[in-house]
Parts: C-alpha cells; structure tokens; sequence
C-alpha cells in the first residue's frame, strides 16, 4: 500500500482546500473564478430543484412515481433527463475551450491545468453521461413498446442499471464541488494517470465513475438482449422487428462484450494507484500498452454501439415521415450485424502510431475501410426510403437530412485516417478532433433529438412545438458545421488537439470561426430548452392522446399517449413487419378486445435508490480515501441485494375489469376523434389518429 | 407441451409446464448472457497474464514460488466441490426433501471453503517472501488474475448461505428452486475456470 493511501482522519485526505471557493479565494484569476463559478452553478441547481421539489409538495410524487418506479418508460425517460442535464454541461465546457482556443494565439485566459480538466470531464461526460444514457434511455423507452412487450425482462436491474449510471454522473458533478477532475483525458492513459505523476483524487474520480457506471451499462445490455430475444408479442418474429430493435439488439450484444474490457482497464489502474500493483506502470515490468489495447477493445465496438440505435431512429423516422415502408429492411438488418462483427475488429486503428510494426497497422486499417461499406448501404437505404415518398420536413426530419449530408463527411475523413500513412501525418491533430465530431455530433446527437422529437409526445401525450424544434434543429446544423468543418484544415495544417495555446497566427481565424460556431451550439441547447418550455405551456393546444400523432408503422403508436403502464391491455398479436401500418389499411386498428385478462406487473421498490447512494457513497469515499465510508458502503451493496431476495411480495395484479375500463374508455375516445390527413400534422386538430394514407404505403 | 417441458427438467416447478417454465427460461437464459460478460473478463485478465509473463523485472517467476501439491489439492477440493453440488441439483430432481439439498450444500460450502484456505495460505506465503503485487507487472497479473476468482468463490459461498436459509424460510419454492439452479451454474462456471487458471498458471508456469 502506498503511504499516501494511508494518509487523513476520518474525512480521508479531504479538506477545504478541495473546495473551489477557497481556492478563488486564495489565489482570484479567471480559471479560478470560472470553476468556482461552475460549481455553483452546480450548488445552487441542485438546492433550485429540490426546493421546487419541497415547495411543490411533489416528494411523493416523485418518490412513488418517478425514484421508485420499476416502468421501463419511466426509467427510459430518467436516463434521458439525466442525459440532457450532462448534455447542458458538456456543451458549456466545450464552448469554453473554443473560446479559450479562440483567444490563445499566444495565451488566453485558462490555466493549463483547468484546460485539461475541461478536455477531460467535457469528453467523459459526452460519451458516458450524455450519449450512454441517451440511448439507453430511447431504448428503454421505446423498445419495449416496439416488440410488444409490457416490460424489460428485469425491471428491477433496469433501475439499478439506472442508479449506477446516475452514480457516475453525481461523481462528475462532485468533482467540480469537491477537488479537481483528472487532466488524463477522456481515456486517461496512464502512466500519465499514474500515483507516481498523478497523486490527487483527479483520476480517481475517472475510474469510479466509469467503473460504476460501466456496470451499470453492462446490465443494461443484458436486459435489452434478453428482453428482445424472449418478451416479442406472439407473432413477432425476429424478421418482423422494427429496425430500432434490432440496432437495439445489436447495441445489447457490444455493451455485454465490450464493456467488460472496459471495466478490466479502469479496475487495473485502481489496483495501480490504490495498492501499488504494476499492470501499466513505467517501472517494474509495467506495460501501459496493455492498457491502450484493452481501453480501445471498449472504445472501438463503444462508437458503434452508440451509433447503431442513432441508425435504428433515422430508420424509424425516414420510413414514417415519407410515408412509406423501409426500403431494404434485410440489407439493413444485415449491416447492422456486420457492423457490430467489425466493430470487434479495428480497435487498433486508435494508436498506429504507437509501435506496431507496418503489417498489422494495415491489416487493421483494411479492416476500418470495410466497416465503411454496410454504413454506406445503409446511407443507400434510407435515401430509397425517402425516394417518391411523401416526405413531411418535420423536426425529425431535419435532423435526419443533415445527418445524412454531414455523416457522409465524417464517415469519409474516417477511411482517410483509416489509412495508416495519412493517420501518420494528422494523428493527435485537430483533423481527428473534426472527424470524431463529424460522427458523434450528426450521427448520435442528431438521431437521439430527432428521436426526442418523434417519440414525445408518445410519452408525455403531447406534440413538441415544430417551429422550436426546426430552428433548433438547423442552429445544431449550422452550429456543428461551423465549429467544426474548420478544425479539418487547421489540424491538417498541423494544429495539435488539446493545446491550450498557440503561436502561428495562421490558425486563428479558423478557431474564431470555430467559436462563432459554439456561440451557434449554446443557441441550439437553448432553443431546445424553449422548445420544451413553449411546448409544456401550450400542451393542451398539442394533446395526442390517440396515440398516433404521425400516422406510426410500429406497434408503439397502437397504445395511447401516453401508454398504461402495463403498455397494451391485451398484448397485440403480430403477423407483418410494420405491424400497426398493415392493421390500420386493413381496418383492424383500435378494434375492441373479446375478454380482458390480469395483467401482473412488477411492484415499486427502492433498491435502484439504495444502490445509487450506496454506490455514489463508494465512489467518492474511495476517491477521498475515507475508509470507514467505503468499506460500509461496500457491505452495503451485497446485503440490500440480499435482502430484496428475501422479499416474496415483489409483484402485484392489475384485475381485468380495471384494464378493460381503462381500455374502453381510450378506444370510446379514439373513436370520437376525427381521423386527420398529413396536412394537419402540426395543428391542434392532431389528436393523434390518422386517416389512412395512400396506396403502396404498406407492404 | 414436451418441448416446454424439457426446458428444466431437474426443476420440477409444478403440474403447469407452461407460464413458470418460460418465465424461469427468461431468468435462466438472461444468467447465461451474465456469465458471458462474466467469462469476458476472465479471458481479458487470462491475456494480461499471459503477455506480463516475462515481466518479472528480476523478481521471482513461477518455479520459485508455486507449490503445485497445493495447487493440486485446491483443484481437487474445488472439482469435488462441483460433483457435490451435483448432489444437490439430484436431491433437487429427485424429490429428496429439503434436508438432503442443505446437506450437500453444507458439503459444498466446507469443500469450497477448504479451497480458499489453502489458496489463501499460498497468497500469505508467497508474499511472505516478498512476492506481492508491488514486486512487479507479472505478479501484478498474477493477483489480478487468481484472486478474482477467488473473489468469485467467496462470492458463491455467500450465495450457498443465503440459500441454505431461503430454503429453510421459503422451502422448495420455484424462486428458490431456480435460484439453486443458477448458484450450481456459477459453482461449475468457476470450476471451468479454475481448470484454465490450474493449466496455464500453475501447470503452464511449472512447465
């Protein structure tokens, strides 16, 4: 054991000195002002909501409704709040580094230091905290629904898998309060992120928070792949999944396989700081490489599995808002899953340059050339579906144009740095910066808000405002574009990523460019958050309570809006693909069920609570070296599972004549709404059922 | 009907075939998908120990510091441990009464416990000699290999307890019923993966 592991009292090696506010205090510049600022913004948010909590009286509410809940729209919906709440930060901090990198023609106004803990928590958050719960949160949400299913398979996980990832997320928002972030980046090499260079509790932070909610996600991929391979509707064949399920299960299977390297990594490197182990270490037979192999083991098949439920939206949302049936469902089907074989097969295109002899660097940049194909099939694809549609320019579908124009930038400087000899020359470079947020931002940001968009008002019964949406929708356009088209030519004009400044006068222009662009994206976070302000406020102008606001093909849009809980009183039986299209042509939509059955339903519980405290309770003892804490909190976690084990009431009956009331009475009002045309999608006559559309729509 | 009911023939869940065998497929088949991510890891930390194996930066390697006899007897007492929880998934099938299940679990749970006493007794002298983790990357491979899943053992000892009681205050109840089915899948799970660690550590170190 080190002696510094040793080290404090009963608060560990934790003091005031931990606390921005004493640090602004003792040493007032603008790094330190903007931290402390930061943090209480953080203080004081998290006082706002729950003194609007208290004030409100909605504990219960949101206890019994919300905290507790074992409903995976509940769920889904929590991680997706959660997710734009990190999404907020991240955002904010890269619109600092831009500004930072605006004014550093030789200089700016951050610390070094500040700067690196801004890279860092700013690529974290991006990746574990916004674009991780974003998907598991569309996926929970609408999965489910798409099979027709009442629930995941294990609901139960499915909130502790929520409590951990939210574990991780309050370990980042502690460390803006408490102590300092690592500097080590988003990947946190080590030996960099050693004790030996990095003693402070920065890197600690990292790795409980990946650790934690890493197990978090691997649970979560569990549920979803169970779920999809054993809770489909009677009749709903593999084939005759929606496409979103099946990038869910694709999704499913790379978090089972790939977040276990992960997990090995991080664990690794607090085995290195905590107990004086040597895996990644410079001395003693330490060899760090074992890290940058295992890290991007999970890194690699980690891009993919974000981006392939970003494909199964654009799926969804092309195929409903040109009116037509997917085209190429099987080659879709069969891209996905040779994307996800692939994936497995390219990490190592993350460190060419990082000794490796000529033979294998190629072999694995071949390899990064052929992912390339089924994507672009897949681009082919969604173009077809679009082709002779009657195509509605609606939120979704902005998001979904410009993803297709600025994917197909980002996918193409992808193959350029797939070749070996070209990622030589721009490795480290802004150029790569550019190439990631070509895919990340267009590809997943974009997909989960025109998600966002498409299936709101199927969860809370009321239509987004559009003409907020599309103007957030094209300032996220514009606003990408220019913050980051830019960055291709500065870094091939050999502009190092993470610099905190800089003396060729040449780069600057391009890095103000760069910033107008952020100023852009802050506007498009804004502009969703009126969107959602106005869309709350005039909700009942916007009620969809039929369920289908978009004239839907999947069995999602066969419930109300929002669904029961129990998702379908009488679950639907399957005999096409675009199940709930094929029902409506056929005049079978809405037909009142012979006999109701029971319905048994998971009961609430606060097991997914108490391991989100127990856990976030570990982390930070852990990070603080507070012994006492970490060893009760670690007791803690067996024995609240244990005893849940031991609870024999854990489900309760919905009694059909309740279920059968409640049908009835949405299937009266489905049939005293006026069906609409398309023409009146974004007016207060969508009530959510929609009048059959044109021949050929339905296969 | 009969395909349903050769799902988990050593359960014997109740005259319906039907509902508690395809909910207890779901819980069985979603412990299966565990044990994959499970078996991940493992694999992960069986390559980190085999590519750390030169790296004894002139610390001692394997032939000074295995004692393959209590290797073997580890490998024995665990491979004895599996057989004796074969006993009780049969007690389970045959109707034997709650009291023969316990019984062999008992027989697990001391067999296992004999495993991790011995290996235990190694660790203690192996760093007695100044061969822990901190010495160097290959021993670091080693403790992050070997441990685990003796973590894992003590894990499943806990879970052979928890069931011994639930038994006693539910009886033979299908949650419990299979929650035996799943503990004896880890037990045999962890046996496999002590037939790895025992053939390329110990036997492939000494060889």
């Amino acid at each position: 054991m080190n002696g510094q592991t040793q080290a404090g009292g009963i608060l560990g090696r934790l003091d005031l000195q931990a606390l921005p506010f004493t640090q602004a205090i003792a040493h007032p510049g603008a790094s330190e002002l903007i931290a402390s600022g930061a943090a209480a913004i953080v203080v004081l948010g998290a006082i706002a909501t729950l003194a609007a909590i208290t004030r409100f009286g909605l504990w219960g509410a949101f206890w019994r409704g919300w905290l507790t809940s074992t409903d995976h729209k509940r769920i889904g919906i929590m991680y997706i709040v959660l997710a734009l709440v990190m999404l907020a930060r991240g955002v904010l901090e890269g619109a600092v580094m831009r500004a930072q990198q605006a004014f550093g023609l030789g200089g700016g106004f951050l610390s070094s230091d500040h700067f690196s803990q801004l890279f860092s928590t700013h690529g974290t958050i991006m990746i574990f905290f916004v674009a991780m719960p974003l998907i598991a949160g569309v996926i929970n949400y609408v999965m489910p629904l798409q099979i027709g299913a009442r629930d995941v398979s294990f609901p139960v996980m499915n909130q502790i898998s929520l409590g951990l990832t939210a574990t991780g997320a309050a370990l980042l928002m502690a460390s803006l309060v408490v102590g300092k972030f690592s500097t080590g980046g988003w990947t946190a090499y080590p030996p960099y992120t050693e004790a030996a260079f990095n003693p402070g509790p920065g890197p600690d932070y990292w790795i409980w928070a990946i650790v934690i909610a890493g197990v978090g996600s691997t649970l979560s991929g569990i549920n979803f792949a169970v779920t999809i391979y054993k809770e489909r509707a009677p009749g709903m064949t593999m084939f005759r999944m929606p496409l979103f399920c099946w990038t869910a299960l694709c999704t499913a299977i790379l978090l089972i396989f790939a977040l276990p390297p992960l997990t090995v990594a991080s664990l690794m490197l607090a085995l290195d700081r905590y107990l004086d182990f040597h895996f990644f270490t410079n001395d003693l037979g330490g060899n760090m490489m074992n890290y940058v192999n295992l890290f991007w083991l999970f890194g690699h098949p980690e891009v993919y599995l974000l981006i392939l439920p970003a494909f199964g939206v654009y799926s969804e949302v092309i195929a409903t808002f040109s009116g037509k049936t997917l085209y190429g469902y099987t080659s879709l089907v069969v891209a996905t899953m040779a994307i996800s074989v692939l994936s497995f097969s390219v990490w190592l295109h993350h460190f060419f340059t990082m000794g490796q002899g000529a033979n294998v660097n190629i072999a694995f940049g071949i390899a990064t050339m052929l992912i390339g194909v089924p994507t672009g099939v897949k681009i082919y694809d969604w173009m077809a579906t679009m082709f002779r549609g009657r195509i509605r320019m609606t939120t979704p579908m902005v998001f979904s144009s410009g993803f297709l124009i600025l994917f197909v930038i980002g996918g193409l400087s992808g193959i350029i740095l797939a070749n070996p000899t070209i990622d030589f020359q721009v490795h480290n470079s802004l150029f790569l910066v550019a190439h990631f947020h070509n895919v990340l931002i267009p590809g997943v940001l974009f997909g989960m808000l025109a998600g966002y968009n498409y299936w709101f008002p199927k969860a809370f019964g009321f239509r987004l405002n559009e003409r907020w949406g599309r103007i957030s929708a094209l300032l996220w356009i514009f606003g990408f574009s220019f913050t980051f088209l830019p960055l291709y030519f500065v870094g091939l004009m050999g502009m190092p990523r993470r610099t905190l400044s800089y003396s060729e006068p040449l780069f600057q222009p391009y890095m103000q460019v760069a910033l107008f662009g952020a100023f852009l994206l802050v506007a498009a976070l804004a502009a969703l958050g009126v969107q959602l302000w106005l869309s709350i406020r005039q909700r009942d102008q916007r009620r969809v309570f039929a369920g289908d606001p978009w004239n839907g093909r999947t069995l999602e849009w066969a419930t109300a809006a929002p669904p029961p809980e129990y998702n379908f009183a009488v679950l639907p039986v399957v005999a096409h693909r675009d199940a709930f299209a094929v029902a409506k042509e056929n005049g079978r939509a809405y037909l009142v069920p012979e006999r109701y059955e029971d319905i048994t339903m998971p009961r609430n519980t606060s097991l997914g609570v108490v391991m989100m405290l127990a856990s976030t309770a570990l982390g930070f003892a852990l990070v603080w070296y507070i012994w006492w804490l970490a060893a009760l909190a670690a007791i803690a976690i067996p024995v609240a599972l244990i005893a849940r084990s031991f609870d024999p009431d854990t489900h309760r009956t919905i009694p059909a004549a309740e279920i059968a009331r409640e049908n009835r009475a949405w299937l009266d009002a489905v049939a005293n709404t006026k069906a609409i045309t398309r023409g009146d999608e974004d007016t207060a006559r969508n009530t959510g059922r929609a009048a059959p559309e044109w021949e050929g729509a339905t296969p | 009907m009969i395909r349903q009911t050769m799902r988990h023939p050593g359960l014997n869940l109740g005259r319906d075939h039907g509902q508690a065998h395809d909910h207890v497929e779901t819980i069985v088949f979603g412990f299966w998908v565990f044990m994959m991510s499970d078996l991940i890891i493992f694999g992960l930390m069986f390559a980190t120990y085999a590519t750390m194996q030169g790296s004894t930066a002139g610390g001692p390697g394997p032939v000074e510091l295995f004692d393959i006899k209590s290797a073997f007897f580890q490998t024995m007492l665990l491979l004895v441990s599996s057989l004796t929880f074969g006993g009780a998934s049969l007690a389970m099938r045959h109707h034997m009464g709650a009291g023969r299940i316990t019984l062999w679990l008992v027989v697990t749970f001391a067999l296992g416990g004999g495993f991790l006493a011995l290996e235990l007794r190694d660790f203690a002298a192996m760093i007695g000699q100044g061969a822990g983790p901190w010495r160097s990357g290959y021993l670091s491979a080693f403790f992050g290999l070997v441990p685990l899943h003796g973590l894992h053992v003590s894990a499943g000892m806990i879970w052979i307890v928890v069931m011994i009681v639930q038994i006693r205050v539910f009886g033979l109840v299908p949650a419990v019923k299979t929650r035996l089915l799943r503990l004896a899948l880890f037990w045999h799970f962890l046996d496999l993966i002590w037939i790895g660690i025992f053939s390329v550590v110990y036997l492939g170190g000494l060889a």
